[in-house]
């Protein structure tokens, strides 16, 4: 086994003990450590992507001692990689850019507590990202659950961020126990755990007709369980408060990555689990897809509503959830593909808007009202341009990543040809036009020149201003070189069978 | 109401309003129409408007005395609605799965059996389970003494009161700080410090025997580690935190905790990694029963039990005073 095939497990493990060290170090000495293990995780991961990609081919790696059914094994193909250092990278960058906030927003004594918590969080994202085992998955989305609702408790003296922590605790410990429940049932009509051995004695199950009933409730569990956890529209109360209130890390780290982890456990789940035949027939797809186009329309509506920045984007998210549930739910191959597309686009456009939206508070006095952000775009001229570049992403302008996936969701629609195309369309449509209706006033509040005299200028940290470019970067590069990227992705999916 | 101009010149137009002997129409010009018609249609709207007003205003009244009652029902409807709905369908579930206990369930495979014939060989535990958790599927033990372990960080992070109410960094152990602790509780109680002088060593003792012997007997570290972490609970409620932070307070649980979580991975960092690249460990399993025997899981339960009592203890601090 070559070298560089140890480095997700090394990767797992690097990020869990991170997490333990990071609580016995002092603030600044967590910082450190924290963004060395994840630059350390990032590379490691483009290694392993590098090395898949000339391979070809997935394979998986023992935990132990004992091969698969008895033991723990991972999994490591093209998609799990990509995701893998996607999910690192765009951790470090969140970090980074909101940085100065994480010692404003903590009290002094607990800062480091904060990097233990995106060090845990970290380990467990790659873990579900790379797991072959359904109960392994489940222990790490504990980790996950516990982890995300810390990240935005720990905002100090923030009375609104507990009620939020106590909401989000609630539906996530809510959508963990129904995913536990499938588990249950799962292993008790199959008898295995491993996510191979599962598919195979589904798929005979599925061809006999026996427990046919607890088959269809363990999909509509699964389905159900995870679409609670990523925020999918009728559950999506939780998360304009949660995203709204934490810092701004924390913000950026939740809506980039934490929603999009369940969403590639479920894609995980449909494909190698359930198996993708089973689920068209079942028609589980088509409660995602009506879920999914609702949302985009709902979530856009309710962003045009707000009046507080922050807010907006947290509902701007749940809209873009539902571009990626109504790309599942189209049912194809092709649609799925959109819809890991759509989360690489949206992992790397909302941090950046999220960074940005910090940095327009550092101007504004602390304050996320529309009212106060008045010219910030112009006090802050990186962070303006950085939003307006993830408006133009988001909104689907060509020449940014937003575009890319947008165009791969319409046509991935259209080769469907059945009632599903001229609903998706006309919610592409409709949805595209209404994300125009708020990301425009926004940008037109940010860059009027304020009527009052502009509260005293920060300077911006260094970090920050690295982390906005290599956003801005990234979103150039997703927007105009995408075929590399679309490519190793319809592989990765390829790679899932 | 509208009129199209054109109509009023057709001949037939004003035969018609000759036989009727209708002759107003007839004496009004275009202007007078037109203000006619807009008087009629601001009645109309005024009409709609008035119904409008007093629809809303109806509807506000209702929502103002009863909305927030009407809300609050149907919500305990719709919830009971559906969780009686849930019930339904997943007991309808249980009653189609596999009955208990038949040798043919799908869940008595290899899997099982091969836990269960060759455990004690491969693993050296004569304790079937500590074998299944801590070697076969170690990983997912891993995982979860890091959920135990974020979990006591998130009590931290939330319940820790580093300041006190005037912003200064809080000293525990002042004469004010134990006047809160005991305000509530009997000072001194001397049946419980008798009993617990006497039961808090046999507890102690007992969940090291259930910990050291995990992979002998039932028990292991979750078990053995909650047992400690009780004796360590009875011992603060009989002496108070100033006698129990002579040999417990933070730093021992931010030590303690990283010791052994840091060793756990550590010693399976080294057997997943001998494992996946099938390397000889090296690691010998020992004679079965004996107490230094079965490989890794021995140190495995000891620092799967540290993490426990720390845990448990740390909750039962943070939440009755949100210091150590």
């Amino acid at each position: 086994m070559a070298l560089v095939q140890n480095f997700p497990f090394l990767s797992i493990i690097l990020t869990l003990s991170g997490g333990v060290i990071c609580s016995v170090l002092k603030g600044h000495g967590a910082r450190k450590y924290s963004t060395f293990v994840l630059c350390t995780v990032l590379i490691g991961s483009l290694l392993t992507l590098a090395h898949v990609l000339s391979t070809g081919e997935a394979y998986v790696y023992m935990m132990g001692h004992f091969p698969a059914p008895w033991g723990n094994e991972i999994r490591v193909g093209i998609l799990e990689t990509m995701m893998a250092a996607l999910f690192s990278g765009i951790m470090l960058l969140s970090l980074m850019g909101g940085m100065h906030h994480i010692f404003e927003d903590t009290e002094d004594t607990k800062s480091n507590l904060y990097f233990t918590l995106v060090m845990l969080l970290s380990a467990s994202l790659l873990a579900l990202v790379y797991t072959n085992d359904l109960f392994t998955g489940y222990v790490f989305v504990e980790i996950n659950t516990i982890a995300s609702c810390a990240l935005v408790m720990i905002r100090y003296r923030s009375g609104k961020a507990l009620v939020a922590t106590v909401r989000y605790l609630f539906m996530s410990l809510l959508g963990s126990g129904l995913f536990l429940i499938g588990i249950t049932i799962l292993y008790d009509i199959t008898g295995h755990l491993l996510m191979e051995n599962i598919a195979e004695s589904v798929a005979v199950l599925f061809k006999t007709g026996t427990y046919a009933f607890p088959l269809s409730v363990v999909i509509v569990l699964f389905s159900m369980g995870l679409a609670i956890k990523s925020a999918c529209f009728p559950f999506h109360t939780w998360l304009p408060g949660a995203h709204g209130n934490a810092t701004v890390s924390s913000s950026s780290i939740l809506s980039g990555l934490v929603l999009k982890g369940y969403i590639f456990l479920l894609i995980k789940i449909f494909y190698r689990v359930i198996g993708m035949e089973i689920i068209f027939q079942q028609r589980a797809t088509n409660v995602l897809f009506i879920f999914g186009v609702l949302a985009m329309i709902v979530g856009s509506i309710k962003a045009i509503q707000e009046k507080d920045l922050k807010r907006m984007l947290a509902y701007s998210s749940v809209a873009q959830i539902g571009y990626i549930f109504l790309g599942i739910g189209l049912g194809t191959e092709a649609g799925i593909a959109a819809a890991c597309l759509h989360i690489i686009v949206h992992a790397i456009t909302k941090p950046m808007l999220f960074t940005a939206c910090g940095g327009f508070m550092d101007v504004s006095g602390g304050s996320k009202k529309f009212s106060e952000l008045q010219g910030a775009g112009l006090r802050d001229k990186l962070s303006g341009f950085a939003f307006i570049v993830g408006a133009m992403s988001m909104i689907g302008i060509p020449f940014f990543a937003g575009f890319i996936s947008k165009v791969y969701l319409t046509t991935s629609a259209i080769e469907t040809l059945s009632l599903k195309t001229v609903i998706a369309l006309a919610a592409l449509a409709i949805s595209t036009l209404l994300n125009a209706c708020y990301y425009i006033p926004a940008m037109l509040v940010l860059f009027t020149h304020p009527k009052k005299e502009p509260v005293s200028v920060h300077p911006r940290p260094k970090a920050m201003s690295l982390s906005l470019w290599m956003f801005i970067g990234l979103n150039f590069l997703m927007g105009c070189f995408s075929q590399p990227i679309v490519n190793a992705v319809i592989q990765g999916i390829a790679m899932f069978r | 109401m509208k009129i199209r101009e054109d109509y009023e010149r057709v001949g037939w137009r004003k035969l018609v309003h000759w036989v009727n002997a209708d002759p107003q129409e007839d004496y009004l010009t275009k202007e007078e129409i037109k203000h006619e018609n807009l008087r009629l249609k601001e009645e109309v709207a005024e009409e709609r408007n008035g119904r409008l007003q007093e629809f809303k205003s109806m509807i506000q009244n209702m929502i103002q005395t009863h909305g927030r009652e009407w809300y609050n029902k149907g919500y305990r409807i719709f919830s009971v609605f559906v969780a009686l709905a849930m019930m339904t369908v997943l007991l309808g579930v249980v009653s189609q799965l596999p009955s208990f206990g038949d040798p043919s369930n799908p869940a008595n495979n290899e899997v099982a059996e091969r836990y269960i014939e060759s455990g004690l060989e491969e693993t050296g535990a004569v304790n079937i389970v500590a074998g299944m958790i801590l070697d076969y599927r170690a990983f997912d033990t891993l995982g979860e003494s890091h959920v135990l372990f974020i979990a006591a960080v998130s009590v931290l992070i939330l319940l820790r009161m580093d300041y006190g109410f005037d912003g200064k960094l809080r000293k525990t152990g002042g004469i004010r700080d134990e006047g809160y602790d005991r305000f509530y509780e009997p000072r001194n109680d001397a049946i419980l410090q008798t009993v617990t002088k006497m039961l808090f060593p046999m507890i102690v003792l007992f969940g090291i025997y259930v910990i050291l012997n995990g992979h002998i007997s039932a028990g292991g570290g979750f078990s053995g580690g909650a047992i400690i972490g009780a004796a360590l609970i009875l011992y603060n409620n009989a002496f108070g935190f100033n006698q129990t932070k002579r040999f417990f307070n933070y730093n021992t649980f931010k030590w303690v905790s990283f010791a052994s979580l840091i060793t756990y991975a550590s010693l399976k960092t080294y057997s997943f990694f001998t494992g996946a690249n099938h390397l000889h460990s090296g690691i010998p399993l020992g004679e079965p029963g004996a107490i230094l025997s079965s490989g890794l899981i021995l140190p495995l339960n000891i620092c799967v039990g540290c993490v426990v009592a720390c845990t448990m203890y740390t909750f039962f601090t943070m939440f009755r005073k949100g210091g150590m």
